[in-house]
């Protein structure tokens, strides 16, 4: 049972990452060929899955899917990262007002939901893959500032930075020595959660028609084209699905699994 | 028949070995006997083991009764009627053993209407006068106010009355004064005394203080790594120990008996211990 | 309180006064309520600005993208596009506190009049998803923390694992598979009015509301679960078991009240995740309340109708937030005398 959920996070990591790989450079059929005749044709020789409502191969969409999905975590993920980080830390280290004040727009910033943001970016510039990272990004970009400030907070207040600055260490120095390399696991873990939560935002705004382009291939796309087609074909809706639940249950596992890893006692006390 | 009688009493949590081994001891109704051990050695657990209240995943052997009644195995519906009621105990720790979001003075009256059927008023009367019964000044104002609007003293004889409000036969203190001041201490366990006196009840007396130990009990069970070493009547205990390790707990407490520029005596000159065993370890 | 008569002499027996009790309170709400206007304010600025701030935005979205220059300029010109922002956003913000939310450009539909109609079936939705949302997980988490070290509670904890990584959208499409396509129990999509024939509501209802409520409850039966496995640590919940209390309603008595307070935060939280679920889930069923309101202005570049939606919904949000903020001051007796 012990670090079940590490493991199980990293193989359904694995799979997804690996599919991204291999579609990069080869799925079973182009997956936007057409295939005369074959629409909503059930599984047969090597189209192990059937074939969607216009007769492309359903299995190397699911596949070439994957890749929309880790794009879209990796980016919108970095950026909330590179905005989240030093904006948190700085809150952490600053002190008084304006420390309050990083922490109040973050709030502010926190009522936008990733989705909400993103149909505005999409209703203001138009949808496109880009929008739709920028927009998830910027809406995750308060879960990093509150997870980095908390952890700047308590390193900075831990002896050894205390006995560093009672050697001398510059307060600046200390910080940059100390605080990053200990709260980076901690940004590991939201990390990982919040790749998960992105690729929920993706596949939602895909499925509204608000994400990527038509020509690329992702599963909330798909989701929305097979809807039409539910009494004829409900399994066209399903395998897409299952990717999306096995990519964000591995990025949530992994997550919670590094969070046990971190942290002896919780796991103690779960 | 003595009120509580423990018999060969084992506690094992998980699959780690066994953190009780064979305890036998009896208390006899209306007596006051202090469990003293260092930390670690058990005592806690013996206390939430005879109140039934082991984590799910400690499993406890062997025989407990409480005025004839087996307590291990009894099926927690049958259990909780009697705990705060023949059986209740005092926790350590005052500042967090009461509600932080109740008035205190409903969180003992609750007690009362939990076991009798009585009114509100009823059960409000009662917990006025058992207040001033561990000597808070102006119960009303006592019974209105939140846990974190008192003074540790005050909040361990509010903790105090929950226990004691309906009069059970035992009575478990479990280090009620370690948390506190001196000063308070000493009134602390002075009520307790006079409430014990009033209500009949026995009492099984936790502490590692051998002042405090002597201030409330007259009997004394020693714990030494789970296990009771001796047991007997303060006097002879503390005038003629037999276990070594029980003169050399002792010899720390006497220092009207060390001579002035010598080195303080501890346990180990009085006792070795073996080799432990490793996992008999265990909080409190 | 009766705090009078007995010898308690000049120290009080009690710490804290009722006057400063409620004093205090005040200011702390007051604070609340500026906080909370403040972030009005921002969050709506920001929103007319993404919806603005570019050049011929609004224009360029009636004409199309490939429209003359000069006539995106002229049109400009005609609504008075070209004035300058501050100016612009005063006069939209002035006109939604007289309760006029604005113009659509395109349809000529008043903005306000179309969000009034729309709302009710939002709220619905999402009230009735919240409530069964809870219904589900506050018995489910609680057991999940009391059977923690057996089997059946890692079951549970994996389950619910589970539902949060299941998309509601996915979850409504498979149900309106299941129970509208191949079972037929209930209509797969549309809306009847509540008071045009009750029955039908309810039936129309019944679909979105689980699906967006099953996945839902199964990020709160996490909360519920580490909240109830805190408070089963608590010495006073120890205390209570110690004077007769059973598990059940030990739980019931003290955890609910001090693990209320996570579980508000939570529904906080969670009551803006199904705002935002909720538009997804109109899109699956057909619902026409405010998301299928906001998914069509978006479709049709009505930047008017987009930015008076967002903004209805980021008020939502910050509504319950604030109310969220206020509930700590009321639950916890502790903060409300904390200055």
């Amino acid at each position: 049972m012990k670090r079940a959920s590490l493991w199980t996070g990293v193989v359904l990591v694995g799979i997804v990452l690996v599919a991204g790989l291999v579609s990069l450079v080869w799925t079973p059929f182009d997956p936007n060929r057409v295939f005369p005749g074959a629409a909503l044709q059930g599984p047969q020789g090597a189209h192990i899955l059937g074939f969607d409502q216009l007769g492309r191969d359903l299995f190397s969409r699911v596949l070439a899917g994957s890749q929309i999905c880790l794009i879209v975590g990796v980016i919108s993920v970095s950026i909330a990262a590179l905005i989240g980080v030093p904006w948190g830390i700085a809150a952490g280290m600053l002190k008084g007002w304006p420390s309050e004040l990083l922490m109040r727009v973050a709030d502010i910033l926190y009522a936008f939901p990733a989705l909400l943001l993103a149909i505005l970016f999409a209703a203001a510039r138009g949808s496109s893959t880009w929008s739709a990272m920028t927009a998830i990004g910027i809406a995750t970009i308060p879960a990093f500032a509150r997870v980095a400030r908390a952890a700047t907070l308590s390193v900075m207040s831990s002896d050894y930075i205390l006995a560093a600055r009672a050697s001398g260490t510059p307060y600046l120095m200390s910080a940059v020595r100390h605080v990053l390399p200990n709260i980076a696991p901690v940004l590991g873990v939201q990390a990982s959660v919040s790749f998960g939560m992105a690729i929920l935002a993706e596949a939602a705004l895909s499925y509204l028609g608000l994400g990527s382009p038509p020509l690329v291939v992702t599963w909330g796309r798909m989701l929305r084209e097979a809807q039409t087609y539910m009494f004829n074909d409900p399994a066209l809706a399903l395998w897409p699905g299952l990717a999306i639940a096995g990519a964000v249950l591995g990025f949530n596992l992994l997550g919670d699994g590094l969070r046990d890893l971190l942290d002896p006692r919780l796991r103690e006390a779960v | 028949m003595s009120l509580l009688e423990v018999r060969n009493l084992s506690v094992a949590f998980g699959r780690r070995p066994p953190t009780l081994t064979g305890i036998d001891f009896t208390i006899d109704a209306g007596a006051r006997v202090g469990l003293i051990g260092q930390s670690g050695s058990g005592k806690s657990v013996t206390a939430l083991a005879v109140m039934g209240l082991l984590p799910e995943y400690a499993t406890a052997t062997g025989s407990i009764r409480l005025g004839g009644t087996e307590l291990i195995g009894r099926p927690d519906a049958l259990f909780a009627p009697m705990r705060g009621n023949d059986l209740s105990m005092v926790f350590q720790e005052p500042m967090t053993a009461l509600d932080p979001t109740m008035k205190v003075g409903r969180q003992v009256a609750e007690v009362v209407r939990l076991h009798r059927k009585s009114s509100r008023e009823q059960a409000r009367a009662l917990t006025l006068d058992m207040l001033e019964q561990v000597d808070l000044p102006d119960p009303e104002q006592v019974y209105d106010a939140f846990a974190h609007q008192l003074s540790g003293g005050q909040r361990q004889r509010v903790v105090l009355a929950m226990a004691l409000i309906n009069q059970p036969d035992l009575v478990i203190c479990d280090e009620p004064t370690t948390a506190l001041d001196v000063t308070v201490q000493q009134q602390v366990l002075r009520v307790l005394r006079h409430n014990l006196d009033a209500v009949g009840a026995a009492c099984l007396f936790i502490t590692h203080d051998l002042a405090v130990l002597s201030q409330v009990c007259d009997q004394v069970l020693v714990m030494l790594d789970g296990a009771i070493v001796e047991a007997g009547e303060l006097k002879s205990v503390f005038t003629d120990p037999q276990h070594p390790y029980t003169r050399g707990l002792l010899a720390t407490a006497r220092l009207d008996q060390v001579a002035p520029g010598s080195r303080l005596p501890t346990v180990a000159d009085f006792y070795r211990r073996p080799e432990r065993t490793p996992g008999t370890e265990v909080a409190g | 309180m009766a705090g009078s008569g007995t010898a308690t002499g000049s120290a009080p027996a009690v710490r804290g006064g009722t006057a400063s009790r409620r004093g205090g309170v005040l200011v702390r709400i007051l604070i609340r309520l500026g906080v909370f206007l403040a972030s009005l304010l921002v969050a709506s600025l920001i929103i007319f600005w993404v919806c603005n701030a570019l050049p011929g935005n609004v224009a360029q979205a009636m004409l199309g993208q490939s429209a003359d220059p000069a006539a995106v300029r002229a049109l400009e010109e005609q609504l008075g596009l070209n004035r300058p922002f501050f100016v612009r956003y005063g006069e939209w913000i002035g006109g939604m506190l007289t309760g006029d939310m604005g113009t659509s450009y395109l349809t000529h539909q008043q903005v306000g009049v179309q969000i009034a109609e729309k709302f009710g079936v939002t709220a619905w939705l999402v009230g009735f998803a919240m409530v069964l949302a809870l219904l589900i997980a506050v018995p489910v988490g609680t057991f999940a923390a009391l059977r923690r070290r057996h089997w059946a509670g890692f079951v549970t904890s994996g389950l619910s694992q589970l539902g949060l990584a299941i998309p509601a959208f996915w979850a409504g499409i498979m149900a309106v598979w299941l129970f509208g396509v191949w079972l037929r129990w209930f209509p797969a999509n549309g809306y009847v009015p509540l008071t045009e024939d009750p029955a039908q509501w309810l039936a129309h209802l019944v679909l979105p509301v689980c699906s967006l409520a099953l996945v839902q409850s199964a990020v709160l039966v996490r909360y519920v679960r580490s909240a109830t496995i805190e408070v089963l640590s608590e010495d006073y919940y120890r205390t209570a078991r110690a004077v007769g209390w059973r598990e059940i309603p030990a739980l019931l008595r003290h955890g609910l009240r001090n693990a209320s307070l996570s579980v508000v935060t939570v529904l906080g939280l969670q009551l803006t995740t199904l705002l935002v679920g909720a538009i997804v889930i109109e899109q699956v069923f057909a619902l026409p309340g405010l998301g299928s309101l906001l998914l069509q202005a978006v479709a049709q570049r009505d930047l008017v109708m987009v930015q008076g939606t967002v903004l209805v919904l980021v008020l939502a949000v910050l509504l319950v937030n604030f109310l969220v903020d206020l509930s700590y001051l009321l639950l916890d007796p502790r903060l409300r005398e904390r200055r």
